[in-house]
This record gives structure tokens, sequence and C-alpha cells, in this order.
């Protein structure tokens, strides 16, 4: 379970912004946090507490295949990304990297910039405490709760190398 | 059902005979491809895993193009990371300064994608490479690494739209120009997680050049891949770079598609996407005074032989505008050499314009380039994000070479018409 305030956002969050090009000299999770989304919303990363969750539109994550974005999100302190629609490299580099997101225009629209929301990723609800309402995501497909089983697609692999 | 081109290829790699949209499938790949900034991530990855070594040295290719040659000590150090790792791992398409050009110009040159294959890149236009009837996608670092280690990729099997393209092109009209149309009919996600695929009788108007130009850009719509159908323009292209075995994938004629978009090319007229999204685009006729301080042609989606025939035509016996800083950054070597020994360097040179070797540079506000607080670029790359190309105030406009030659030469965003009587 997985709770924390909402730092909301609109559509099209594209990974030039959650983390400018200019700081991919380096793939230093820390460093890069440092700098996650400050393009967009200089405050972002002195305000963002562990378990926080980010909400935001359509079209989240579009752009380039830097697996430095979810890197810096997660290690910026977010636990979990809600939105209408998912950029489909986001998508991938997220669950692979192990950093919960959940496709959800309901939750997306009617959660607030700072409101106390809880997740359970497994099951897909979203509850919004400040708000009292709840709303329901499509879980993932079965292959995909394999890959966030294995805690990651390197353990998932490592796996299957070994079964080969 | 009938299957389109992509899921013929997916279906095939999966050694399936059939597959459905939705469908999750582990395709075998024909190619892993990273750079300097996604290779160093897959590295630590791939150590996880434990694999001895990857599983086809003659597939993978390793291209530090994004902040070379070295930008600084920090992309030294990455790059040297990914240096030694393919020079112990034996990876035979590992190009150095000096061989490299911007990945998705080099692969095709190298004769390293032909249609029919399904090619994964830690770089999200690894989709190019569908201009040649390929299945190419862009992917993260963890997927790299798994598929440096296994040769194998989990996919969703896609939907696709058909774009039916007919007539010719005007002149001074593009493949640059067509996916911009295109784009920004259909929005920044318009295709989200489907496949763009391209063909009908307007394919033969489209150069290899246009083509790849397009794909490059399926991206910018949120599209999974672009695909070109192939013709005998794909199979000289592919004889002349390829010695590899092909196969040509055709879409069935039942194929579904979720939606078709007839392009009629005629109709097509310069077109420029403003800040701060691909899909904000306006045609030449309507964008109005815009004044620019810097203009920039090059990349993976226009740094192309073709592209620099295009700025030379515009350029040729003219002088760039004093205020107007203009780099052009031939994509490859190759290219570089051919635009050298046609004279084309000559006339940039002559007409003020820096060239540069082949980088990613200003593309993504790397180095070679960067914008200032306020400034405007006008630029033939692929995405006009907040910052991309510098500080987060400045603003790129994406538009083909020609628009991009004839704007340096004016200071504010110009049709070739305009320039070139
Ligand atoms: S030229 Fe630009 S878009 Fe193309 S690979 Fe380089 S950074 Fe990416």
């Amino acid at each position: 379970m997985i709770q924390g305030k909402a730092f909301k956002y609109g559509n099209n969050v594209d990974t030039d912004v959650i983390i400018p090009a200019r700081y991919l000299n380096t793939s230093d999770p820390a460093e890069l946090a440092g700098h996650c989304m400050e393009d967009l919303d200089k405050t972002f990363v002195d305000r963002v507490q562990k378990g926080d969750i980010m909400v935001a539109g359509r079209n989240f994550g579009c752009g380039s295949s830097r697996e430095h974005a979810p890197i810096a999100l997660k290690a910026s302190g977010i636990s979990c990304v809600i939105a209408e629609t998912f950029a489909r490299i986001f998508y991938r580099n997220s669950i692979n990297i192990g950093l919960p997101i959940l496709e959800c225009p309901q939750a997306a629209q009617a959660i607030s910039d700072g409101d106390e929301v809880r997740v359970n990723v497994s099951t897909g609800t979203i509850e919004n405490r400040t708000k009292g309402e709840a709303y329901q995501a499509e879980p993932f497909p079965g292959f995909m709760q394999d890959i966030i089983q294995a805690d990651g697609l390197i353990d998932y692999v490592r796996g299957r190398m070994k079964q080969i | 059902m009938g299957m389109t081109m992509t899921q013929k290829i997916l279906a095939a790699h999966a050694g399936l005979k059939q597959v459905e949209p939705g469908q999750l499938i582990m395709a075998d790949l024909d190619l892993v491809l990273g750079n300097d900034v996604t290779t160093p991530v897959a590295v630590k990855e791939f150590e996880k895993i434990g694999a001895e070594g990857v599983f086809d040295k003659s597939k993978v290719a390793i291209v530090p193009d994004h902040f070379t040659p070295n930008k600084d000590i920090k992309s030294a150090e990455q790059c040297r990371l990914i240096r030694e790792f393919a020079y112990d791992k034996g990876i035979e398409n590992y190009f150095e300064i000096g061989q490299m050009g911007i990945e998705h110009a080099l692969i095709p040159e190298k004769g390293l994608a032909v249609p029919g294959d399904v090619i994964v890149g830690a770089d999200s236009h690894t989709c190019t490479y569908g201009a040649l009837g390929a299945f190419s996608t862009g992917v993260g670092s963890t997927d790299m690494a798994a598929g440096m280690a296994s040769g194998q990729c989990w996919f969703k099997v896609p939907e696709a739209i058909r774009f039916n393209l007919t007539g010719q092109l005007q002149p001074w009209v593009s493949g640059k120009d067509v996916i911009l149309h295109i784009i920004g009919m259909i929005g920044v996600d318009g295709a989200l997680y489907q496949s763009m695929e391209f063909g009908g009788e307007g394919l033969a108007a489209l150069s290899m050049d246009d083509r790849f130009t397009m794909a490059n850009m399926a991206i910018e719509a949120g599209a999974k891949n672009g695909i070109f159908e192939v013709d005998d323009q794909t199979i000289s292209y592919v004889r002349e770079h390829s010695a590899r075995e092909y196969k040509v994938y055709q879409p069935d004629e039942d194929a579904w598609y979720t939606r078709v978009v007839d392009v009629n090319l005629p109709e097509i007229r310069p077109t420029v996407a403003f800040p701060h999204l691909p899909d904000n685009t306006r045609t030449i006729d309507e964008v109005g005074e815009v004044s620019i301080d810097q203009v920039v042609i090059g990349s993976c989606t226009n740094g192309r032989i073709e592209d620099m025939r295009t700025a030379a035509r515009v350029l040729k016996g003219r002088r760039v505008h004093p205020k107007v800083r203009t780099i052009i950054f031939p994509a490859t070597q190759r290219i570089y050499l051919q635009a050298m020994r046609e004279g084309l360097l000559e006339i940039f040179v002559e007409a003020g314009a820096a060239v540069s070797t082949p980088t990613c540079g200003p593309c993504l506000g790397g180095h070679m380039g960067v914008l200032a607080k306020g400034e405007r670029a006008v630029a033939t790359t692929n995405r006009n994000f907040v910052g991309r190309m510098g500080h987060p105030e400045s603003e790129v406009y994406l538009a083909s070479p020609a628009v991009a030659a004839a704007s340096a030469i004016t200071g504010r965003i110009t049709s070739p018409e305009e320039v070139v009587k």
C-alpha cells in the first residue's frame, strides 16, 4: 500500500521536463533527482516527500526513451504515477525499473494538487482520502505482474536465462 | 482476421502464425542498439543479469553520438565506460569518433537494418528504420540490457493506423512537411501505443531520405513504430548498403486498422511546428512574423545528404543574416564526405554557416549551439519541448531544411519560395 500527497500536472508532461537532457551526462539517481521536473516546476524538488504521488493528464512521459526519467522520479521520492494515459516507452521503462504506474482517467481528473491519496498497486484501487472518493484502475496484465513480482525485468530475465 | 505489416513481422519473430492486437509476445531480435546516454545504464543492468557475453556480437550496436566528441569530463567517463564494455564483449558494431554518425542515420547506412527485421534501441527515434519495412522501436536501458543478454524483448502487439498516400509533392515540400502535417492532424498522442503504417501509390514520390525523416517522427505522434511498405526504392537502397538477407512483408488485404487516413501529398505546404509541441503546426503561409536567433540544420531527422543538398540550394550564393547563428551538422562521416565532394560544405561556409562534425549536439541542448533565455531557433530536428535546446524560456520551431535555410537568410521564419526565385 502506497500513500502520499498528490502533485498534479497537465497533459503531455515530456521526458525533457521530467529530467532535462543537459543533465544526462550522469546516470546517478540522486543527482538526477536533484533536477527532476525543474523546467516545469522549480519548487518540486524541495516540496516532494518520500511516498508522494504524481498525477497527470494524457500522454505522460512522452518524448525520449531515457530511463533517467522514471529513475529521477523514483529517486525524488515519488512512489506511484497516475495518469489518463502514458507514452509507451515511459510505461515499459517504469515497469522495468519497478516504478508503479496506473492508467486511470477518472482518478487523473478528480484528484487535485495536494490531495492525500492511497494506492493499492496490485488491485488498481485508488483512494482519495481528502475528497473521500475511490477510483478503479485496470490492474496490470499477468505477464507484467510476473515482471513486477520478479522485482523488475532484470531479475525476470536472470530467472529465465537460468531455465534455458 | 488479416494482419498489418507490423503484426506479421512480430508474429514471425515470436514463432507464431498469427498474433492479435493486445497480445503479449516474446520476440527474437535482429539488432539491439544503444548510445552514450542510455548504454551506461544498460551496462549496469547487464552486469546484474550475470550473462557471460552478449547474445550475438554482430547484432549489438553502440554509437556514442549524444555528448560527443566528449563535451565534458562526465561525458568522457560515460563514453569510456561503453567503449570498454564494447571491447570487452567483442561487440562488432561499436563506432568510435571519426567513424560514428548520429545513430539513426548510421545504422541504415551501415546496412544493419533491412526489411523484415525486429530492432530495438535504447533511443526513442529507433523507429526510424521503419522506413525500410522493418519493425523498429525505442525501448529503455533495462530492455537494452535484457535484449543484449537474451536476444529477445517483450512486446504488446499493437493496433495500427493506415496512412494511404496519393499524388506528388509540391516543390520545396519534403517528408518533413508531410510528417509535421500528419502530426498536426492527429496530435502528439494520436497514434499512442499503435503502429503508423504508410503505403499507397504516393509512396513513389517519397525518396528514402524522406521516408527516414517520416518514420523518425512516428514517436512524435506517440506511435510504437512507423513502417513503410517496401518498393523498388527500398530494395535498391538495401542492396547498395547491406549484404544481409531480408524479407519483405506486405499487409494482408483484410488487415484491420483502427483508422485509415488519406494523405493527399499535393495539398501539403511547407509546415512549421511552433513551441512547445510537435503537433502545434502551421503552414508557412500562416506563420506570420517570427524573428529568430539561430538555425540548426541536421540531426537524425534531417541530417542526410538530400537535406544537405536542399539547404545548399537555398544558401548558394547568399549570406545568412548577420544576427542568425547558423549551424549545419551532417549526420554521418559518409554524408559529411559526400557533402564535401559535392561542394556543399563550401557553400555553407561561404554563406556564413558553421559546419560541425556529426553529433546530436544542439538537438537536445547538449552542446554545440545551446540557446540562452528568450532565444528562438528554427531547427530541422524532431522535438520542440520546453527547454529542449537550452534555457527553459527559449523556443524551438521545427521545420524542413528548405525552410530552415531560407529563415537563416532573412532572420525570420521564411518560405524558400520567397528567397529562391
Ligand atoms: S539527433 Fe536528436 S533526436 Fe536524433 S538521436 Fe540525437 S538527440 Fe536524439
